[in-house]
């Protein structure tokens, strides 16, 4: 065992890059629960994402229209659930999978030009005197834009939902649709809102992970991330600090675990492998101890006359 | 118990009302771990798969379901692929092998085809590729060429295959270049992109210049070529679209001569369980082409043991070899017999931390 082999500065830097997917994709999320939704298509909505992120970025050239095309692609497929809820009034649990699945075959067959193609690499951002900063600046201002735009997102999705009209008409609408529409509010013109934003930002997500984090496209490549990120949701008790804590918590002790899995600490690789997942319900589970719940109107199908 | 009955009966009724239009045509059923799109393991076995449509034609109907996770999830795909009819079955990965055996026992005239597993039945054979031969070169290139004298290694599940790959490129490794360490990470999975790339990513940043891999993506090749001057080599498929650097050769299973040879079986009714392992010799395992990024001498001696492995006059696991305790296993001269290489549970002396139980 070798614990000098870890680079401290390294390791906090690759956590916030790899707890980025997660985190826009469980914030995404966050606000489609928060409006009463469950879109249980993230994973789908992420892979989808992540292929149209990587077709725009591979013609265009630039990772950042990459970005666009990606929140562009997750907010499109989106629609397909707003259509079956919404709409169509079908069951969210089911037109959730349903949108995974179709996700997953879509970006498969989309993607079948692009396998082995490699993608435009996006630079990192340059903060001028702040990434000079020893330790802090390596660890803190030497990423990609996208980790920032995540941690913005964070934040104004905390600030739109608390001190915004917008964010309480949200709110009511995710804790009572009965009482919203009673007031007067377009509970479905909201919802759809959320929705799209759902999409875009589980869609940024899946091209973080094609575009930066991997950079390929392969079939299948995000993997599972989505149904972390919509458990994040749960154990966060739908909250955006906690949602970031969360993220970074899972990110950090993975990326910890392959290091230590490589330093040869004397850990079963077996314990070290699951620490991620344990640590992160732990942490949270124990923050939840206060009287959070879930939003009162979250997926129950909304409909006027009722 | 009725629903079990049920489905009995639902099987008997489509065994016998497909029976009659399953004479002319032989369907034949694959089950993958990734999707086919993988670049890599699963890539190969569905190359193998359209080459038994080209061979047969008309007379063959071939089915796959891919991204089937190992455990109860495939027995319910394999049991499906066995109600709609197939009459062969090929189960592409470690984890169906219990499964395989469960439904086999169900449909006992269905044949089954388990890839590089240990357990069989009167209609379930297996088979698997002498990857390790492949290994041996790849670590010799490995500790020829690392300036480090730190190799990184990604495993997928520790099962006797992949402690196998890892053992055999260290033996040859530390042969060329005694100073040579193993850092070996377990990703606890066959296919993840992000996870194999964080991988890779942790191995060179703690040191390593050449990354082996026993997982099925690409990712840990573009991690490599990000993070530049680190070697890799193509797993399982060639992936040339790496080369020259840093992919500087690869282990390519070829699949496509067994299936079809194992469809034949089948429509001849010559099929009988069996266990194959073939190597390089046969052509099972291939080297894909070993780059110019690599010095001319080392690839010289590389290609030397690539033939002296096929012709059968050396073999990667040859005396003397000690265990990672110290104890004796091979004496000087003495080669590994297949019954040790096919449940190897232990390192050889040098590689350092134990293996997951």
């Amino acid at each position: 065992m070798d614990l000098s082999v870890i680079n401290p500065i390294l390791l906090l830097a690759a956590l916030m890059s790899a707890a980025t997917p997660i985190l826009l994709a469980a914030t995404g999320e966050l606000v489609v629960e928060r409006a009463g939704v469950l879109n249980l298509g993230v994973e789908g909505m992420m892979i989808v994402g992540a292929i149209a992120g990587f077709i725009v970025a591979v013609n265009t050239g630039s990772p950042a229209l990459g970005f666009i095309g990606a929140a562009a692609g997750g907010a499109v497929l989106s629609l397909l659930f707003v259509f079956l809820t919404q709409v169509a009034l079908a069951n969210q649990v089911a037109s959730g999978l349903g949108l995974t699945l179709f996700g997953l075959g879509l970006s498969a067959l989309m993607g079948q030009s692009y396998v082995g193609v490699k993608p435009p690499r996006m630079a990192d951002l340059d903060l001028g005197p702040l990434s000079d900063i020893p330790v802090l600046g390596r660890i803190l201002f030497s990423h990609d834009a996208m980790v920032y735009i995540g941690l913005l997102i964070v934040l104004g999705v905390w600030a739109g939902l608390k001190f915004t009209r917008a964010g309480l008409v949200l709110r009511a609408v995710g804790e009572n649709h009965d009482a919203a529409h009673a007031l007067g509010y377009k509970v479905k013109r909201i919802r759809t809102l959320a929705i799209l934003f759902g999409g875009a930002c589980a869609g940024m997500g899946g091209a973080y992970i094609s575009l930066i984090r991997v950079p390929q496209w392969t079939e299948g490549m995000t993997a599972g991330v989505g149904w972390i990120a919509l458990a994040l949701v749960v154990f966060a008790s739908w909250k955006p600090w906690r949602v970031l804590l969360g993220a970074y918590l899972f990110g950090g002790i993975t990326q910890l675990q392959l290091n230590l899995q490589g330093a040869g600490v004397a850990i079963p690789v077996e314990y070290l492998a699951m620490s991620p997942y344990i640590v992160t319900i732990i942490v949270l589970v124990i923050l939840s101890a206060d009287k959070s719940r879930a939003p009162g109107s979250l997926g129950r199908i909304f409909h006027a006359s009722h | 118990m009725t629903f079990t009955k049920l489905m009995a009966t639902a099987a008997l009724t489509l065994g016998l009302a497909t029976g009659a239009f399953a004479q002319d045509k032989t369907k034949v059923g694959f089950v993958f771990v990734g999707p086919v799109g993988d670049g890599g393991w699963t890539y190969e076995h569905n190359q193998g798969r359209l080459a038994v449509e080209e061979e047969f034609g008309d007379k063959v109907e071939t089915v796959y379901v891919e991204s089937v996770a190992e455990g109860p999830d495939s027995e319910r795909v394999m049991t499906q692929m066995a109600l709609d009819g197939a009459d062969l079955i090929f189960t592409t990965s470690f984890g169906y092998m219990d499964p395989t055996i469960n439904v086999a026992a169900k449909f006992p005239n269905v044949k089954f085809e388990h890839a590089t597993g240990y357990k069989r039945a009167d209609n379930v054979s297996t088979y698997s590729a002498r990857f390790y031969e492949g290994r041996a070169i790849q670590g010799h290139i490995a500790g020829s060429m690392t300036k480090s004298n730190i190799i990184g290694y990604i495993g997928s599940f520790p099962i006797p295959e992949v402690i196998r790959g890892i053992n055999s490129a260290y033996i040859h490794a530390k042969k060329v270049n005694p100073d040579v360490q193993f850092k070996i990470i377990w990703a606890y999975t066959w296919f993840d992109p992000a996870k194999e790339a964080d991988a890779a990513k942790v191995l060179i940043e703690q040191g390593a210049d050449v990354i082996l891999q026993h997982t099925d993506s690409t990712a840990p090749q573009a991690a490599a070529q990000k993070a530049g001057n680190v070697i890799t080599f193509g797993q399982a498929s060639d992936m040339a679209q790496y080369a020259p650097m840093p992919r500087v050769s690869s282990i390519i299973d070829n699949w496509a001569p067994y299936y079809i040879a194992r469809t034949k079986a089948v429509m001849d009714g010559t099929w009988t369980s069996t266990d194959t392992w073939d190597g390089i010799g046969p052509g099972m395992v291939g080297i894909g082409e070993i780059s110019d990024a690599v010095p001319a001498e080392v690839k010289a001696e590389a290609l030397e043991m690539k033939d002296k492995i096929a012709s059968g006059e050396y073999h990667p696991f040859t005396g003397p070899l000690k265990k990672q305790d110290g104890s004796d296993w091979l004496a000087e001269g003495e080669t590994a017999d297949d019954g040790t290489l096919a449940g190897m549970n232990f390192y050889v002396e040098g590689i350092e931390g134990d293996i997951p139980q």
